[in-house]
């Protein structure tokens, strides 16, 4: 794999779409690589009983894929500097969690690319992830 | 802030909270249970989907940017969660109290808005991560979607070594749910603060309420005596009400704290007296910073004497710091702070005439 160097993206650039697909596996699997053993991130009567619809993806995976997002797109050797999210509606089991971005500024030697990640209820994250690039 | 809100209102009493904990600064947590290793990482980049290899391939780590594994930087709070059992033993945060005060006063909705990580270095295999809690603001009351709500605005700084590596804000929105609503049930679903940051557990947050005398922790109570030859007497007394002191078996001297050796005639020889529980403040002061783990602040450690004649030190509870003076009559009680542990602490005599 390849990375980017930061004479290859420049303010404007789009970001391939990434779609994750919110199979039960996926939010359950990921709660627990997080660590996170809250009922409502794996057992659908206990988020039921808290009001949720099913079982929704736990914040710090919310982290995670937008990280992922940025670096599977830059490639490897980025060096992520901050990830900064406004949450909003959950993301529930069945949905689909879809990212779009751009390179929004570019300063010194940090870029920094606008994240949207959106399901079926709306915005669940939007907000910026900071990061460097190889120089060559 | 209202400006009608009188001196004893719900809200200045969470503000005038909020104040005292944003004023002391960061409180440490527990380091990471495990070090930063490779199998989690391989967990959770496998679950997220997350190809990296600079993370989990050793060869092309070696060769990469990094010249060795390092963590996903967003796994960052990943290390100092709590895991499964729910009364596993954690640090108490400047934050507990103030959720807790929310929730008693009907804030009981909590949905999470803000979530921001700043990341200094990446960690290395083998550090092990200690999270640092401060509370940095409280806003509101203010009227949202989901109902009137404060913000609750935390930090939590993870250090390696005492190198900050990473650090993050979370922010939270504690909400009256309408009436009709359940508990916890809102127009848009709250994201449980599950995931909330303090490296304890949102749920474990929001529950945990505050024991009296400035004990701050549910679970165990973080500081240990020293307990070996010379001392387990005295603590096996504090375990069943007695506040023991030691006494030279040769010449009768009574000595505190305990040791091997009489202070007067040198014999090894020793046994202990019960003393009477009475005493009066000979000296103290009122501990307003550092932070101390599983204690609040402010808090009195006085030195107490006893008729006995020895003096022995302790925290003087059940009496606002500013009351506390020399000479102030005092007597023992005992403070129960966890499973295993029970301290002699001292409580005021009520004065002739007083009640």
């Amino acid at each position: 794999m390849r990375t980017f160097t930061a004479d290859q993206a420049g303010v404007g650039t789009v970001l391939p779409e990434l779609a994750v697909e919110l199979t039960p596996t996926l939010i359950i699997s990921t709660a627990l690589a997080t660590m996170d053993f809250t009922p409502v991130h794996h057992d659908v009567e206990g988020a039921r009983a808290q009001g949720a619809k099913d079982i929704f993806l736990n914040i710090l995976t919310t982290m995670g894929l937008v990280e992922r997002y940025v670096t599977d797109w830059t490639g490897p050797e980025a060096i992520i500097r901050g990830i900064k999210v406004r949450l909003g509606v959950p993301a529930y089991a069945g949905d689909r969690l879809t990212f779009t971005g751009s390179v929004t500024a570019h300063e010194g030697d940090e870029f920094t690319v606008g994240v949207r990640g959106r399901v079926g209820l709306g915005d669940h994250a939007s907000g910026t992830v900071r990061f460097s690039l190889p120089a060559r | 802030m209202t400006a009608t809100a009188g001196r004893g209102t719900p809200h200045d009493r969470l503000t005038a909270l909020a104040d005292r904990r944003i004023a002391e600064g960061e409180t440490r947590g527990l380091p990471a249970a495990d070090p930063v290793n490779l199998p989690m990482i391989r967990h959770w980049a496998d679950a997220m989907g997350d190809a990296n290899p600079l993370h989990t391939d050793p060869e092309a780590a070696a060769a990469g940017v990094h010249g060795e594994i390092t963590a996903p930087p967003a796994m960052i709070q990943v290390w100092t969660m709590p895991g499964v059992r729910r009364d596993a033993p954690r640090a108490p945060t400047p934050v507990d109290d103030v959720l807790a005060m929310l929730d008693a006063d009907g804030y009981t909705g909590v949905v999470a808005t803000d979530c921001e990580q700043t990341h200094h270095r990446y960690l290395r295999l083998g550090e092990r991560p200690v999270p640092a809690t401060r509370l940095s603001a409280l806003a509101g009351p203010k009227k949202t979607a989901l109902g009137e709500g404060y913000f609750v605005t935390w930090n939590v700084t993870w250090y390696s070594d005492d190198e900050a590596v990473a650090e993050m804000l979370f922010r939270v929105l504690k909400f009256r749910p309408p009436a009709g609503a359940g508990r916890r049930t809102a127009a848009r679903e709250p994201h449980p603060m599950a995931a909330a940051g303090t490296g304890t557990g949102g749920e474990a947050a929001a529950g945990t309420g505050t024991g009296a005398d400035g004990n701050a922790a549910a679970g165990p109570y973080p500081l240990r005596p020293a307990v070996n030859a010379d001392t387990a007497f005295f603590w096996e007394g504090a375990a069943v009400g007695e506040l023991r002191v030691q006494r030279c078996a040769d010449c009768g001297l009574l000595r505190h704290p305990p040791g091997p050796v009489c202070p007067s005639c040198r014999s090894a020889a020793r046994t202990h007296v019960t003393a009477s529980g009475r005493g009066e403040v000979y000296s103290y002061v009122v501990h307003h910073n550092p932070p101390v783990p599983g204690l609040r602040t402010p808090f009195v450690v006085a030195v107490v004497e006893l008729p006995e004649g020895v003096r022995i030190v302790g925290n003087v509870v059940d009496c606002p710091p500013a009351e506390v003076r020399i000479g102030m009559a005092v007597r023992v009680t005992y403070r129960r702070m966890d499973e295993e542990l029970t301290l002699p602490v001292w409580v005021p005599v009520p004065a002739p005439g007083e009640a």
